[in-house]
């Protein structure tokens, strides 16, 4: 019996939340005392292979071939799930990525897996197996026992801190045995961002809110977030108001963040807007408001005008660049 | 077109969060319930879709019958009829196997759940149902257009979009951007009154999670003021003591 993690690739390689996922999986492994295997789908080539091993696989699967390379939900979740089936798994570990949140349920559905998703904790195993995880959108933690025979874990990125474990790890290339024609959903096309940081992904991030007063002020921001290679963020009235895309909301209903820095400048800190970031490691507030309910969630605080603060931190995020 | 959508009772999002009966169950006194802000954007984009090519909306819960102000609320909005399983809604597993057992004999082209829950965040019914219905899914949409018998759809990827087409049937889960909620109106509150609202027990199915407890996050400390005129502190400080720049 093996713990089996999801090893998700973007255009070929694996980002941080992959390597996070591994390591969750190794220690998962130590825990329970079984070894881990990670499993890569997709045109993947043997050095990033090896960097599962760095990160703790004993053993790595990759699935390239022509019919398994274009990322497809109803195959991948198929081939997965057949693999971990094969391998008897009982311990199954995702990243809370876009993809994994595609993925992950559907396996779970398959293997009738108890699943967890957003996990920021390792399992207890002291009574059952109890993870934590964050509910009411970030406004607290709950312990939840999972029961099921098949435990599928979604770890939430940037929680885990890993470091080099350096297995030497074999890597064994499988062929599909999943026909194609389960492949339901075509992709037609794929936009992505290019020169900017994913929110998702970021580990800076600098957001506004109304205090901006305008779409027309937010070169500063982007000023600034350039300068510290941080992502750009806003509050909800924001993207109601059709300032900034939808895609930038975070809040309640909007995305949750937990990025290493989050810097909130002209927003209030409604309750909705703390539930979205509060788990973010530093949080800076500015705004000219004393009483703005974000100073009582924040590390560090500036009551001032955006307009007369904004140029100071550019200035001073330059020259800390040269 | 025959569209089933999936919706939750959660909190009003202004909620503070409070826990009973030692840490293990959620306070909900003085809470107001509303209906799932991701479901109701579903519910509404369901709407425009059969307003525009015809059919009919179904809105399902799984739920007790505390949450019946959610389900007129959403035959207000526009849902033609409404289905109730009368069973307390803890666990994904167990919510999906209840709108499979229904939605196996209904045959519907359309099925929308909402991205995740504001109170439970799991995100995971939409591709629990679909597994258990051996249909494709595509998650956190923010917008489909059907043609024909298939559906053009955007998801929300890390990065970026991605423009998706599946033919149907097919479940999907709702992102914000998908359209704006509609408020209901005197006359769909009047209609709703008398729309069907079927209420059925729930089939057998494991709970495959519990929840044991909760916590509230750890509270920050005091937090560090610096002063306006001297803001470009602010930089230095995060570079050398708090050290994420």
């Amino acid at each position: 019996m093996s713990v089996i993690v999801f090893a998700e690739n973007s255009e070929g390689l694996f980002k941080k939340s992959t390597l996070e996922a591994v390591f969750y999986a190794h220690e998962l492994g130590k825990l329970v005392q079984q070894n881990c295997i990670a499993i890569s789908i997709g045109q993947v080539d043997e050095v990033q292979l090896k960097m599962l091993a760095t990160y703790g696989a004993d053993q790595i699967i990759s699935f390239n071939q022509t019919e398994t390379n274009t990322f497809n939900a109803e195959l991948y979740a198929a081939l997965f799930a057949n693999t971990a089936k094969n391998s008897n798994a009982k311990h199954i570990v995702f990243a809370n990525t876009y993809t994994g949140k595609l993925i992950a349920p559907r396996v779970a559905g398959i293997l009738n897996a108890a699943m967890a998703s957003g996990v920021i904790s390792l399992p207890n195993l002291d009574n059952g197996f109890v993870v934590k995880r964050t509910v009411f959108s970030g406004k607290a933690i709950a312990d939840v026992e999972l029961n099921a025979q098949v435990k599928l874990i979604s770890i939430a990125p940037n929680t885990f801190t890993i470091f080099e474990v350096n297995k030497s790890a074999s890597i064994e290339k499988l062929e599909s045995t999943i026909g194609t024609e389960i492949a339901k959903t075509k992709s037609i096309e794929l936009s992505k961002q290019v020169g900017k940081i994913a929110l998702t992904e970021a580990e800076l991030v600098v957001s506004a809110g109304r205090g901006m007063k305008g779409p027309e002020h937010w070169g500063m921001i982007e000023e600034l977030a350039d300068l510290l290679g941080a992502a750009t963020a806003c509050s909800k009235p924001v993207s109601d108001m059709h300032w900034r895309p939808h895609s930038e909301h975070v809040g309640q209903t909007g995305i949750t963040i937990k990025p290493n820095l989050y810097i909130a400048i002209g927003i209030s800190g409604a309750i909705q807007h703390l539930a979205g970031v509060s788990s973010s490691k530093v949080i800076v507030a500015i705004n000219k408001d004393p009483e703005a309910p974000f100073f009582k969630a924040a590390d560090y605080g500036i009551v001032g005008d955006a307009f007369e603060v904004l140029p100071q931190l550019i200035e001073a995020a330059k020259s800390i660049q040269s | 077109m025959k569209i089933l959508v999936c919706i939750s009772n959660v909190p009003d999002t202004t909620t503070k969060v409070a826990f009973i009966e030692n840490e293990t169950k959620f306070n909900t006194s003085g809470v107001q319930y509303i209906i799932n802000p991701y479901d109701e954007l579903a519910l509404t984009k369901a709407l425009e879709i059969t307003e525009k090519s015809g059919g009919s909306v179904t809105v399902i819960h799984v739920g007790t019958a505390e949450s019946e102000a959610s389900i007129r609320k959403a035959l207000a909005i526009g849902a033609t009829e409404a289905v109730r399983i009368n069973a307390a809604a803890n666990d994904a597993s167990y919510v999906a196997e209840q709108i499979a057992h229904y939605a196996a004999s209904q045959n519907f082209d359309l099925i929308f759940t909402g991205r995740e829950s504001i109170d439970y965040n799991g995100g995971m019914v939409c591709g629990l149902l679909a597994a258990k219905l051996n249909l494709p899914s595509v998650q956190v949409i923010t917008s489909i257009e059907i043609e024909g018998t298939t559906a053009i759809m955007d998801r929300d990827i890390d990065g970026g979009k991605e423009k998706i087409s599946c033919s149907l049937p097919l479940v999907v889960s709702a992102q914000k951007e998908l359209t704006e909620p509609r408020i209901p109106n005197m006359r769909g509150i009047m209609a709703a009154r008398t729309k069907p609202l079927q209420v059925l027990e729930p089939t057998a199915a494991d709970q495959l999670s519990t929840v044991r407890s909760y916590q509230l996050p750890p509270a920050k400390g005091a937090c560090k003021m610096i002063d306006a005129s001297n803001a470009k502190d602010l930089i230095r400080l995060l570079h050398e003591e708090a050290k994420v720049i």
